[in-house]
């Protein structure tokens, strides 16, 4: 599905009701330039599963974590990683075994990382604030 | 009382040797930018790997270097919170295995207490209360510290650091990372009024909170603009732009926080305090409100185990030792 957001707020709030139905255990790869909305997006999946916590970027830190609610949000940024070695590094397995969901931004940077599950989400800007987001898979928007 | 300290929440490896909290004998850093230049290439720079290769090598070379043995260390101190996790734990539990074989104290040290402190390393005659700015590649927090141990943050960035809007502009201007040298000197030849930057706005109800996403949004809009239309960028203009934009959002806030609380001393932390405009504005706040402003030299703004020993030491007067069960977490509160 293809989404246009005219506002961070709007981008935020696909976020949120894209992440209300998520499943334990999803994996969210995030694709898209910069300033295009994409931690935007995850703090209102972080709204939308339930979690009362400042969403910040995550590029200097790796992955940020979210506890509180139902189930984790894990919020990576593979910014700063050079391939999907990195990512396994780093923990990658352990993340996905913790039964949350992991948002993950910039996955261009880790190819093949993914096993073909995930959901995909594509930001494009499409101007200054207005942005189209697609969707691949996952469940069906509230 | 000497201090065995350990940083390893992010990208660098640090061990130092500090005396009561205030004298730094030793501070060693495994810097990654070496590594690059050896390998003249991308190398995995954050895996927790690297950090468990080099730690216990730092610590031999900290001791030699301050002609200490083993048998000086009275404490142990390391970061435990927050940060990368895997990165964390092999800090934590270097340090663990330390104190357990020196039979000496373990203290749990909270990463951004550690940003704070480095000021007690450069200001001898710094003591709390104060108001502290943490700003970094990672952080962006207004903290009021009451004293060693006992400290709230006041306001935050509700998205991108400070330090983060500076690499991500730096990077669509075709500039090095890290960005914020580089734009820091090309804004000297710059005119700050060159480009309208939005300041940004915060939705909520605390006027100390902050935001750089919207900032980092307008430089990259400004940067597509001009190479879709094939018109020059003004990079000097952009950069010198930014860097006012980015330094009245943080000084106002600052300068409003310290006239709430009603403190003298202002602080400010971590690796942006480098930025001239952002000191400059800083200096001349403070001068025109009366008030004292401290900013560590630059290897104290960066990560570095020093910190970590200046604030283990009053977290120990404090009470605050762990045992071996200790453990390190991704996301901790100040």
């Amino acid at each position: 599905m293809i989404y246009t957001t005219h506002s961070e707020q709007e981008t935020e709030a696909l976020g949120a009701r894209f992440a209300e139905k998520l499943p334990a255990g999803a994996v969210v790869a995030l694709y898209g330039d910069l300033g295009c909305g994409k931690t935007a997006f995850v703090r209102g999946m972080a709204r939308g599963m339930g979690l009362d916590a400042t969403v910040t970027s995550p590029t200097f830190t790796i992955v940020n974590e979210y506890e509180g609610g139902e189930k984790p949000l894990f919020h990576f940024d593979m910014y700063r990683l050079a391939g999907a070695e990195e990512l396994f590094d780093i923990g990658w397995e352990d993340y996905l075994a913790r039964g949350g969901v992991c948002a993950v931004e910039w996955s261009e940077n880790v190819p093949g990382a993914f096993e073909g599950d995930e959901i995909v989400v594509r930001f494009e800007k499409t101007g200054d604030s207005e942005r189209e987001i697609t969707i691949e898979g996952g469940p069906e928007l509230c | 009382m000497l201090i065995l300290s350990v940083e390893s929440s992010c990208d660098e490896t640090a061990v130092a040797l500090v005396e009561d909290g205030r004298k730094v004998l030793t501070d060693e850093i495994f810097s990654q930018v070496a590594l690059h230049k050896l390998y003249g290439g991308v190398v995995p720079e954050i895996a927790a790997r690297s950090h468990l290769e080099v730690v216990t090598l730092l610590a031999d070379r900290a001791l030699r270097t301050a002609g200490k043995t083993r048998a000086h260390i009275d404490a142990v101190a390391c970061t435990y919170a927050p940060g990368l996790i895997g990165a964390v734990l092999v800090g934590v539990n270097f340090a663990k295995s330390a104190a357990l074989a020196l039979g000496v104290p373990l203290i749990p040290v909270h990463h951004i207490r550690g940003h704070i402190a480095a000021n007690y390393l450069a200001y001898p005659e710094l003591e709390p209360p104060f108001l502290c700015l943490a700003i970094s590649g990672g952080n962006t927090m207004l903290v009021d510290v009451r004293d060693y141990t006992d400290m709230s943050i006041l306001g935050q960035t509700r998205d991108d650091a400070a330090g983060e809007c500076f690499d991500k502009s730096a990077r669509v201007m075709g500039l090095g990372y890290p960005g914020g040298k580089p734009i820091d000197d090309l804004s000297k030849q710059g005119d700050d009024h060159a480009y309208d930057l939005p300041r940004p706005a915060v939705h909520g109800d605390n006027p100390f909170d902050m935001s750089f996403s919207g900032l980092k949004t307008a430089v990259v809009n400004i940067a597509h603009h001009a190479q879709q239309t094939d018109e020059a960028l003004d990079k000097a203009g952009l950069a010198a732009s930014l860097c006012r934009a980015v330094s009245e959002s943080l000084v106002g806030r600052t300068m409003d926080a310290a006239k709430m609380l009603g403190c003298q001393n202002i602080a400010v932390a971590g690796g942006v305090a480098a930025n001239s405009r952002i000191r400059a504005d800083f200096e001349a706040a403070c001068k025109e409100a009366g008030k004292t402003l401290f900013v560590p030299p630059l290897r104290l703004c960066g990560d570095n185990a020093a910190m970590i020993g200046a604030q283990g030491y009053y977290e120990y007067l404090a009470g605050h030792t762990a045992g071996a069960d200790l453990n390190a977490y991704a996301t901790m509160e100040l």
